[in-house]
């Protein structure tokens, strides 16, 4: 069989290299995209279709412990969905959190093709490599909790800047994770420690360390800089889902200066009002400060009406969810690295928070000034499972769609929002900056978010149709690697994509100083900690950023 | 003369190191056919350590060797045996929708074997 | 830092002898407890173990016991000795022409043959379960009804001043878990060791675990609901009916000084075993526990954690539960999984006569499962993969003697609190590994799959 491909004849949409929806051939060798193929080459005509790189999901929740308990948790929610094998694909069931290969499978049918769980503590990196390895499809990596790292916390309380870099650095090696994750930065500690208290403000210190979550932050965007990671600290907030949390959320950006930070879930963390009282919207106020300060970026964790699962790193949050819905609840703790809480949610439509948390999202989208800064997300599957995403791209991109869904929601929300007097629909060239492009410029992965000439061939070409949730939600062809795993909407053959992580160079010395920690605050052996490279399976190291 | 008890079978080192040894084994053999008894339970049967008894439940029967524990490490009424092919010809299958059987605290009678 | 240079160093000792191998931070995989500390010495000349410096009692008969057996066949039908692909052969096409084949076992071997064995069980739409059913099952049937406060083992090592073991006897089945995670060990909070913390012991028996505690509570047996119960209403500040000191065997006293220490507790554990499993209410014990640790956290942090038996039965969970959704218990008549624990549970389906074929994977029940049970697994077909002979292997169809994981192959292991372990290999065996046997299958089921469902 041929390994070159020819695309002809479809409206192509690369907003990296310009195009803007002409007819144009894609050419395809080797797992690349190249100038031009031979005449031997197997021919895709799509008459009618539109082609678009393959989707980029920045954050969500696919793989690793909290997922899978999140999994185990919840046989009702599977039972309902089942996803049967097929003579070339393998079973398993769906819902808000599928099995792993129905996620792969499922990403690949809405034309995703790379995905980055955002939050995995490191001890738990074999599991989470594991997982990512039995998820079909995509290209794939993970973000490494290691903002409340307590032996980081101890280098950062005592300036040990030289060595808080080479430890991050060794960390990234040890768990091949893709960047550092700051979750709720200080408050672990107090809530371990301290019978389940927070921290509240990012300049409190931490009477254990004597630091602040804005040190913390501080000091990660320092080290990511000196590192050159391709992808700067991906910091979730304090206060999340808390009225009057944006404020927090503004002061973190701050600290950033100039300096490169990207904000997960932004919605939630975009909120007016009182602590304690029903919260207002502070969309306007969060996304003005984003499209005015170029070294942010941001996903926008869209809250989407249904089912749910919150799962974060941010234990007290999770505790907050199950305080109001009091339904079954799940708190993990990871010694020395991470908590973690997990809650089924389902966002109403007729409840004043949840209406206002859809509106805030879509506020967000609808201000932005720059659609490669701000991207796409539900935080999956906090927000909503990604299996939402077509009909998030539907409201974006269809005003009288998103007017009727706004007059069935909850309408003193809606009078609490602007969203009502925001007209505009954006373009299929901005939906792929936001959904692809973007979120692969943000990552800093050169080869994804495009169709130029050298670009990983993931491809999808969707039918040209008016509802474009329909458009969205099936793909004609999905080609990853340039192999053509989705034909004519039907799987036609089984694929496993590569594990994406950094490899940063660090001095081997600082193991002098964290051997000494593990031995006396691990469970496991320091030599038995770092992952072997099998764990990657097919994989590749993204390079990092020349200084 | 038959009296009802309570078996709770579980595991013990021996049987954890025997098992180890293999299953089919003598070692293995002895340590879960051996039971242990509350000492004022076996003076009221007339039992002495070693002696064999007959445990019997409602789906099977089985004869293991008897050991006497004192009265405050195992109550009366009590009787404890390493997990293995004896507990398993007493053990009922039904598992109330759980997939769990009822694996400990079964209820059997004890003779004295002759 | 790579752990495949660690592991193959085989660091010859500085005096004379070159047939020995030291294995430096070995992990032993026959417990729950997976410890990862293991300092063998390897015979090379003999192929053996003769040191294992930090293991427990289980541990050493663990790796001194595992020695290749040059008698034993490495595969067999109807106990006769046959090529290895024979008999992947006929073990494929009596899965494939079973019309309900049943795979169990899988808490001794890896994640990686678990992998293989849940594809296997996939494509032959069988039904899938493992020695879960019969140890925590039934909590992990509670944790789906009401979560779980779970933590890794470092947390207590480093935080737990309140540890409270109920219904399990770690000195006997864990011997490690008080030394080395729970109550010996100084931690960054509790630098003091156990003298920082509050050891309580709640089982029917006076075991040897008592040794340890602070605090012996002794109930009546077949009473934890109640007594669990009753604690979760103190927890609330609601009055107990004086009656539960005879229904239970325990004072109102002793459960109102037991909820004072845990409310007032800076991080509380509770480990359970299968004293509440296995008994009367099995995953309403479970439930009624797990409950218990999310109440209190509205004083304090709190945790709760079973203490699973087999070495890497937390494994097989997570990779049920990854690749089909659910724990254990999973079926795949469909075309896809379905769970249902009572239905598609193992002792249930043996014992009800409901399968025609099974292959059972580094576990025993032709020892350990109730008798009905064990009688249908004589009628019926039954590929077994082994270590070393069982029942379940002389009673078997086709019996396939395989290495050892841990100390022959290497792969991933699951401790009790789902920490992933890579295992370090002391010595090379002749025999295969689950997961090579375990492939060889698949390869062929799904040719045979393929050509019996999609070609005709």
């Amino acid at each position: 069989m041929s390994n070159e491909l020819r695309i002809t004849n479809g409206k192509v949409y690369d907003p990296v290299n310009n195009i803007d929806g002409e007819i144009r051939d894609i050419c395809i060798k080797d797992g690349r995209i190249v100038e031009s193929v031979s005449d031997d080459a197997r021919i895709i005509n799509a008459h009618g279709n539109v082609v678009m790189a393959g989707g980029v999901d920045i954050h969500c929740h696919i793989a690793g412990p909290k997922v899978n308990l999140a999994r185990k948790l919840q046989p009702e929610d599977h039972r309902l969905d089942p996803h049967p094998a097929t003579e070339h694909t393998r079973s398993g069931v769906g819902g808000v959190v599928p099995s792993t290969f129905a996620t792969g499978y499922r990403y690949a049918t809405l034309g995703y093709t790379t995905a980055f769980d955002a939050a995995v503590p490191p001890l738990a990196a074999r599991h989470v490599l594991e997982e990512l390895h039995d998820t079909p499809v995509i290209d794939k990596g993970y973000y490494a909790v290691l903002g409340n790292h307590i032996f980081l916390q101890q280098l950062i309380k005592e300036g040990r800047k030289e060595e808080l870099k080479e430890a991050i650095a060794w960390w990234l090696n040890a768990c091949k994770g893709y960047t550092t994750k700051i979750v709720n930065p200080g408050g672990d500690e107090p809530w371990k420690g301290k019978k389940n208290s927070n921290v509240r403000d990012i300049d409190e210190k931490s009477d254990v360390f004597d630091i602040s979550p804005r040190d913390i932050i501080d000091a990660f965007i320092d080290v990511a800089d000196d590192l050159g990671l391709p992808h700067p600290p991906h910091v979730h907030c304090n206060n999340l889902g808390h009225s009057g949390n944006f404020e927090t959320t503004i002061e973190t950006m701050k600290t950033a200066g100039d300096r490169r930070l990207h904000i997960a879930h932004i919605q939630f963390h975009s909120y007016a009002g009182k602590l304690g009282e029903n919260p207002l919207s502070a969309g306007r106020e969060i996304v003005e400060y984003v499209n005015d300060h170029p070294n942010i970026s941001c996903d926008v964790g869209q809250v989407m009406f249904g089912k749910s699962t919150i799962m974060t790193a941010d234990a007290p949050s999770a505790h907050m969810t199950q305080a109001y819905t009091h339904t079954k609840w799940i708190n993990a703790d990871t010694e020395n690295e991470s908590g973690c809480g997990v809650a089924p949610y389902n966002y109403q439509e007729h409840v004043y928070t949840n209406a206002l948390q859809w509106a805030i999202g879509l506020e967000i989208f609808l201000l932005s000034k720059d659609p490669w800064r701000i991207v796409f997300s539900t935080d999956s599957p906090n927000g909503a499972s990604f299996t939402s995403y077509p009909k998030l791209i539907k409201l974006l991109m269809d005003k009288d769609f998103r007017n009727e869904e706004i007059s069935r929601v909850n309408q003193k929300a809606m009078n609490k929002s602007i969203l009502r007097e925001l007209k505009r629909e954006y373009t299929l060239s901005e939906i792929a900056i936001i959904t692809r492009a973007g979120p692969a410029k943000c990552l800093g992965l050169a080869n994804k978010g495009h169709l130029g000439v050298g670009a990983d061939a993931d491809i999808t070409i969707y039918d040209d149709q008016e509802d474009k949730e329909l458009m969205f939600n099936a793909p004609r062809y999905v080609i990853k690697s340039g192999q053509p795993v989705i034909e004519d909407h039907e799987f036609t053959t089984d694929y496993y994509g590569k594990t994406l992580h950094v490899q940063p160079e660090f001095d081997p010395s600082i193991e002098n100083s964290l051997r000494p920690f593990f031995e006396d605050y691990y469970s496991i052996r320091f030599n038995n900690y770092a992952v072997s490279d099998h764990y990657l399976h097919d994989h590749e190291f993204i390079p990092l950023r020349k200084s | 003369m038959a009296e009802t008890m309570i078996l709770v079978p579980g595991r013990s080192s021996s049987q954890g190191t025997s098992l180890n040894e293999g299953k089919l084994k003598d070692e293995y053999k002895k340590v879960t056919s051996t039971a242990e008894l509350n000492e004022k339970d076996m003076k009221r049967l007339k039992l002495k350590d070693g002696d064999k008894i007959r445990l019997k439940s409602d789906v099977g029967q089985t004869v293991v060797t008897c050991k006497s524990k004192k009265d405050e490490e195992l109550p009366s009424g009590m009787i404890f045996i390493p997990y293995g092919p004896p507990s398993s010809e007493l053990m009922a299958s039904d598992t109330a929708g759980s997939g769990m059987p009822l694996s400990k605290h079964m209820e059997v009678t004890v003779t004295k074997a002759r | 830092m790579s752990e495949a240079a660690a592991t193959n160093t085989p660091a010859k000792t500085k005096e004379e002898n070159k047939n020995i191998k030291l294995v430096n931070d070995a992990t032993c995989t026959f417990c729950g407890c997976v410890c990862d500390d293991m300092d063998l010495t390897v015979d090379t000349d003999e192929n053996k173990i003769t040191k294992a410096k930090n293991a427990c009692i289980l541990g050493k008969a663990w790796f001194f016991e595992h020695t290749i057996d040059h008698e034993r066949p490495v595969a067999m039908i109807d106990g006769k000795e046959v090529s290895v692909e024979d008999a992947i052969e006929e073990a494929a096409q009596t899965l494939v022409n079973a019309k309900f084949p049943i795979t169990y076992g899988l808490s001794d071997t890896t994640c990686e043959a678990q992998k293989q064995a849940v594809a296997i069980t996939d494509l032959i739409r069988g039904n899938i379960d493992t020695t879960t059913s019969v140890c925590h099952g039934p909590s992990g049937m509670a944790f789906q009804g009401v979560g779980e406060m779970t933590m890794t083992l470092g947390e207590v090592k480093n935080r737990a001043d309140l540890v409270i073991y109920w219904g399990g006897n770690p000195a006997e089945s864990h011997p490690r878990h008080f030394g080395r995670y729970s109550v010996m060990p100084k931690g960054m909070f509790v630098p003091n060791g156990k003298k920082d913390r509050y050891i309580v012991l709640v089982d029917v028996r006076k075991t040897k675990s008592a040794g340890v505690a602070n605090e012996f509570i002794q109930p009546k047996p077949g009473k934890d609901f109640e007594i669990l119960w009753a604690l979760r209403a103190l927890v609330k500040g609601k009055k107990i009916n004086n009656s539960i000191e005879k229904e239970t065997g325990v004072s109102i006293e002793t459960l109102e000084n037991l909820v004072d220490r845990m409310k007032n507790c800076q991080f509380g554990v509770l480990f359970f075993g299968m004293g509440l499993t296995m008994t009367r209410g099995r995953h309403f014990n479970s439930g009624a526990l797990l409950s218990l640790a999310t109440d209190l956290n509205e004083y304090t942090h709190f945790v709760a954690k079973p203490v699973r038996g087999h070495g890497n039965v937390t494994g097989a969970d997570n990779v049920v539960s990854w690749q089909t959704g659910y724990p254990f218990g999973v079926n795949f008549s469909y075309g896809f999984p379905r769970f249902n624990p009572g239905e598609f549970t193992t002792t249930d389906l043996l014992s009800r006569g409901e399968v025609d074929a099974a292959m059972i994977i580094a576990s025993d029940p032709g020892s350990n499962f109730p008798k009905a049970a064990i009688e249908h697994m004589h009628k019926i077909p039954v590929i077994s993969l082994d270590t070393k002979p069982t029942a379940t292997s002389k009673l078997a169809h086709v019996a396939f003697a395989t290495s050892t994981y841990g100390i022959n192959t290497s792969g991933t292991v699951y401790r009790m609190d789902d920490v992933p372990i890579t295992l370090r290999p002391a010595f090379e065996s002749p025999f295969p590994s689950d997961e090579e046997i375990l492939t060889a299958i698949k390869n062929r089921v799904h040719e045979l799959v393929k050509a019996k469902r999609y070609r005709n």
